[in-house]
Parts: C-alpha cells; sequence; structure tokens
C-alpha cells in the first residue's frame, strides 16, 4: 500500500507498471487517472489544489486501510497532486491490485467516491473571467451512500 | 490550541492558521467565540452547515469536544479527486 501526496508531475505509465511488476498471484490490476479537463465555456487557465499537510496523508491512509480490509486487494496504490495545474495535467491516480477484476473495480470506485469527499484537498480555478473555488457536488456525498451499510 | 483555516475560509479569515487561548468546551463554542471577534470571522462563521471541521487532523462535527484538541482546523466541503 503507497499514498504519495506530491507538487511535483507524475507518469502514470511507469506508475502502473512498478505498481504491477513482479505480481504474478494478481490477475486483476484497475487504475483511475484524474485529468485536470477545462469545460470549454470559461477557459479555464489554471487549477489550483490547496490540501491539508498531514491530515491529507491520514485522511488517504485510512481510506486505502479500509478498502483493503473490505475487499481481497494485494495492493493499492493513491497518488495526488496539489499545487498549480493546467488543463491536460494529471491530478491523481489510484491503483488496486486484486485476483480476480470484482475485487479491483469496487475498491477503485470505493477509493475515488471516498477521497472526492473526504480527503482535505480544495480546488479553485482561476479562468480569464477570473477565480472560484470548485464546490462539492451533492452528488460526490451522495455516492458514499453506496458504500454504507 | 493551533486553529487553521483553509481555502476560501483561510481567504474570509486572511489568515492560514492561528493561536487561540480558548475555554470553549465544544467545536460550536469555539465558533461562536471566533463569531464574536470581527466581522470577518462572522462573514466566514455565518453557515456553518458549509463548513467542516477536524480536531488532530480528523474529520469530526460541531458538537464535537475539544478535549485533548492541539489542532482544530475550519474548511469547506472537500473537492478531491
Amino acid at each position: 500500500m503507497r499514498v504519495d501526496v506530491r507538487e511535483a508531475v507524475f507518469d502514470p505509465g511507469a506508475e502502473l507498471t512498478a505498481f504491477s511488476a513482479g505480481r504474478t498471484d494478481m490477475g486483476a490490476v484497475v487504475t483511475f487517472t484524474g485529468v485536470v479537463r477545462d469545460t470549454g465555456d470559461n477557459q479555464l487557465q489554471v487549477m489550483e489544489i490547496e490540501h491539508y499537510p498531514g491530515m491529507t496523508e491520514s485522511a488517504l491512509t485510512d481510506i486505502a486501510r479500509t478498502a483493503v480490509e473490505r475487499w481481497s486487494l494485494g495492493d493499492v496504490l493513491i497518488i495526488h497532486r496539489h499545487g498549480r495545474l493546467v488543463p491536460g495535467e494529471v491530478i491523481m491516480m489510484v491503483a488496486t491490485a486484486s485476483r480476480h477484476r470484482k475485487d479491483a473495480f469496487e475498491a477503485a470506485e470505493f477509493l475515488m467516491d471516498y477521497l472526492k469527499s473526504r480527503a482535505p484537498f480544495w480546488k479553485r480555478e482561476i479562468t480569464a473571467a477570473g477565480t472560484s473555488w470548485v464546490e462539492a457536488r451533492d452528488d460526490d456525498e451522495a455516492a458514499l451512500d453506496r458504500w454504507r451499510g | 490550541m493551533d486553529v487553521l483555516y483553509f481555502a476560501w475560509v483561510r481567504e474570509r479569515i486572511g489568515l492560514p492558521r492561528e493561536t487561540v487561548e480558548t475555554s470553549a468546551a465544544t467545536v460550536a463554542e469555539l465558533v461562536e467565540e471566533l463569531r464574536a471577534r470581527e466581522e470577518r470571522y462572522a462573514a466566514a462563521f455565518a453557515d456553518i452547515s458549509a463548513l467542516r471541521v477536524a480536531i488532530n487532523q480528523e474529520l469530526t462535527d460541531f458538537d464535537a469536544s475539544l478535549d485533548g484538541a492541539r489542532e482544530v482546523a475550519f474548511f469547506p466541503p472537500m473537492t478531491g479527486g
């Protein structure tokens, strides 16, 4: 299990290769990569991601640990960037490895749902028109219901 | 204790962290004290349903006790991923 909170660019392909290397016991590896998206109408120039050093690492570690307890996983990887990013840049990735695909897929979705609204990151969009904080969506909170009970 | 502010809470209050001497027993009482200080605090804490709080870097509720709290952080709902 690895959690990496960083400002620097990373290569998701290289991370996937390293994550999968030597795991002959794992039949399934699922990855999700989040990319800064320009909505088109506002011409996003920069996305700034603020975080809470210390809590970010512990929250992500807790989320990863919960996934490991809940599904049969050989390994979990979470990488999340902060700082100034431009459209097209990779923000974050998660990877899960399991013997069969169901656990890897479900655990990856679980990680994404929880880190969207339970890991202390805040996005701010800088466009030609000005600067605004990205608001949390009700959908993001509702997505957690799926994993409860 | 150290009180930290993030995102628009930090912007409204105008600083990222400060040391606060308080006898507040709960987060809600601490919020009341901060609100009473100055307009910028009142503005930041106008609607606590729009805020989240962490004690010692763990998410909690506004009715949580400050017993053992070394660090309290206020911020808007998180937008990771």
